[in-house]
């Protein structure tokens, strides 16, 4: 028994890490003040680019790489559209959504049934070793630390450091900040890019570790978890954690109850991870004041400078 | 000059719009085919794909094919068909059960247009129905698995509860328990035919608990590849997987449509083509096993023994006696379970399958 939970809750683990990477962007996206709805066409974008960058490499580090830069590069045809050309920031977000869909199927084409190299757990000499702590601890793949560690870093960045709180004002008043001097349009920039550029590396993720494969679609709507995952995260980091955690948990845990034959129908099972979502985000809306004293009060609204 | 303008862009478009009119060819027959996934998924549809090549290799000179694939079960998918029946097509191949009800539908549209549906139960007077006997397969791997699992636990990821993919587990289990009575099989319902990450987390979760060998009823190769990377033993699907792992798949069940498709394909050029309903297995070779690998001999021998049998038809994977779950015999010993009703709409598992049975 002890063996299966240490194994789900590394599957749980993995499960997780291509959402935190997708929140956390979105995150730091939101917190200027900019909502990009198009996480699951930006993720599918990085998986491709990665992908492919991988089978034609052989070099699946350089694919993950290059899955972040796709994203990045993404995210900037958004950031331009929204932030100079101040178009509606939920229908260009569902815009790059559908656009990041098609672009990914047609330059995946070629790749369907491929294969690479992926990148495989770490394993470290003794440290991984260890009777229970060493696998949960010290056996995961790279990403699944990096994730851990880029989240850490956007939550001491945010709270910490001079301008993690720059950005947040101008989520909060883009026009005090501009009034005191701030380039609220290239912060929104940088901050949007880097939702991108992390959207892209959960993509990534899908392809060049959790399954060494590209399939159209493969992203399955994780990108929109995502999205759900932030605002239940009241858009603090540390509760982004905890979100991904619930549901890439909840996912590997109804298969773990199928499997264990668990009387519960498997079909409702299927729907578990997403009823849970919606559960908690009810739960957490219920209380107005509170999400509208946390949500960044400049969410959505296009920023025009007045001098 | 604006007029001028105006009046090459209307003839411009008038023009185009013209050569899109698809003009039947007057000698080669269009024939379609409806893919669920893409041929790339190296399983269930490229096995389809590897048909319809075969079809233009021996026809193509009467002969011209087309595909669409990833076309999801739904509304989408009559649009799909219909879009083939308007375009001259006159013989459609749909690949998969949930495309029943949209062909049947767009059959009645297009009355002069020939239907072939794979793994349907519904016939009309263009409508065909195909499938062949993956649970012979099953029946093999099954004994395989029982010989070579030190658990005695096989995973199962299973897609929707449909009463071929019930045969499929059935029969696995059947050809498990002629080794070993105890043999245990894990299954977890996928609800999908095609959704790697999904089918790499089940193929996981079933290890975690136990299984030493997977088998999938699931299209894509994720599954085998995530029990390769953990050393496990496991069976490809639909199509040879021997290349995603090389020193772990055991076999395949390889569906072998080529035969069946050219000679539907020469029926409609013959005009000899009648509705039916065609269900072959290994005898007529439409199942095929991939080399029996990563075994040792004395299994592998077994299992060439077994396809022997299944194919000159001197052991039928369904042979009784069989009980079902509550215990109840339903074949009498020595007796082999009737195509119809039991097998082509089977909705009960065998005794001995841990699992209760979706709705």
């Amino acid at each position: 028994m002890p063996d299966l939970i240490i194994a789900s809750v590394m599957t749980m683990m993995t499960a997780a890490t291509p959402l935190m990477f997708a929140a956390t962007g979105e995150l730091v996206c939101e917190r200027s003040g900019v909502l990009n709805l198009g996480v699951e066409g930006m993720m599918l974008i990085g998986a491709v680019f990665g992908f492919a960058t991988a089978a034609v490499t052989g070099n699946a580090p350089l694919g993950l790489l290059m899955a972040g830069v796709a994203g990045l590069l993404a995210s900037l045809i958004f950031a331009a559209l929204t932030l100079s050309l101040l178009s509606n920031q939920v229908a260009t977000g569902l815009a790059l959504t559908i656009f990041g869909t098609g672009l990914s199927a047609l330059v995946g084409f070629d790749y369907v049934g491929e294969t690479i190299e992926r990148i495989t757990a770490i394993h470290l000499p003794v440290l991984s070793d260890l009777p229970v702590v060493g696998r949960l601890l010290f056996g995961h793949d790279p990403l699944v630390y990096l994730s851990l560690g880029l989240l850490a870093g956007v939550t001491w960045f945010l709270s910490h450091s001079r301008w993690g709180m720059i950005l947040r004002a101008v989520g909060d008043s883009d026009v005090s900040a501009h009034a005191i001097g701030y380039p609220v349009v290239l912060i929104r920039y940088a901050a949007v890019a880097f939702g991108g550029m992390m959207a892209g590396l959960g993509g990534g993720y899908l392809s060049l570790v959790y399954t060494p494969l590209w399939a159209e679609n493969m992203a399955a709507g994780r990108g929109w978890i995502a999205l759900a995952l932030v605002v239940f995260a009241n858009w603090r980091p540390e509760r982004v954690l905890f979100g991904a955690i619930l549901f890439g948990g909840i996912t590997i845990l109804q298969l773990n109850a199928q499997a264990a034959g668990v009387g519960i129908p498997a079909a409702f099972m299927s729907m578990l991870p997403y009823i849970a979502t919606i559960v908690v985000l009810v739960l957490i809306s219920r209380d107005a004041i509170k999400i509208r004293l946390n949500a960044p009060a400049c969410l959505g609204r296009p920023f025009r400078a007045e001098r | 000059m604006k007029y001028l303008v105006k009046l090459v862009v209307v003839t411009f478009a008038a023009v185009l719009s013209l050569g899109a009119i698809s003009t039947a060819s007057a000698d080669k027959l269009k024939v379609g085919f409806i893919y669920i996934g893409p041929p790339g998924d190296h399983g269930w549809t490229y096995a389809h794909d590897q048909g319809r090549l075969t079809v233009e290799d021996q026809l193509g000179d009467r002969v011209e094919t087309t595909f669409v694939e990833g076309v999801p079960e739904g509304p989408d998918a009559e649009r799909a068909i219909a879009k083939l029946a308007e375009t001259g097509h006159k013989l459609i191949f749909t690949t998969s059960f949930g495309y029943m009800e949209p062909t049947l539908k767009v059959a009645k549209r297009f009355p002069d247009v020939k239907f072939e549906h794979a793994t349907g139960y519904k016939q009309a007077d263009n409508v065909a129905t195909y499938s062949a006997r993956f649970y012979e397969g099953r029946y093999v791997q099954g004994q395989i698995a029982a010989k070579i699992s030190k658990s005695g636990i096989i995973g199962y990821i299973a897609s929707f509860p449909i009463p071929e993919v019930v045969r499929g587990i059935n029969a696995f289990m059947l050809g498990a328990q002629s080794i070993n009575s105890d043999m245990k099989v894990k299954v977890v319902w996928a609800y999908t035919w095609f959704d790697p990450p999904k089918e790499a987390d089940a193929a996981k979760v079933l290890m975690d608990q136990g299984a030493d060998i997977i088998t999938q009823h699931t299209d894509s190769t994720a599954a085998i590849q995530a029990a390769a990377d953990r050393g496990i033993k496991a069976f490809g699907q639909a199509s040879d997987m021997i290349h995603f792992a090389p020193k772990t798949q055991l076999t395949a069940i390889i569906d072998e449509w080529g035969p069946y498709y050219v000679a539907r394909t020469q029926a409609v050029l013959d005009g000899t083509w009648t509705s039916g309903d065609t269900w072959h297995g290994m005898g007529p070779g439409m199942v095929v096993m991939a080399p029996f690998t990563n075994m040792p001999e004395s299994v592998r021998q077994m299992a060439i023994e077994t396809t022997a049998a299944l194919t000159s038809g001197k052991l039928h994977a369904f042979t009784g006696p069989i009980y079902n779950q509550a215990g109840e015999l339903v074949v009498e010993a020595g007796e082999v379970a009737p195509d119809f009703p039991m097998l082509a709409t089977m909705n009960f598992y065998v005794q001995g399958v841990d699992d209760k049975l979706p709705e």
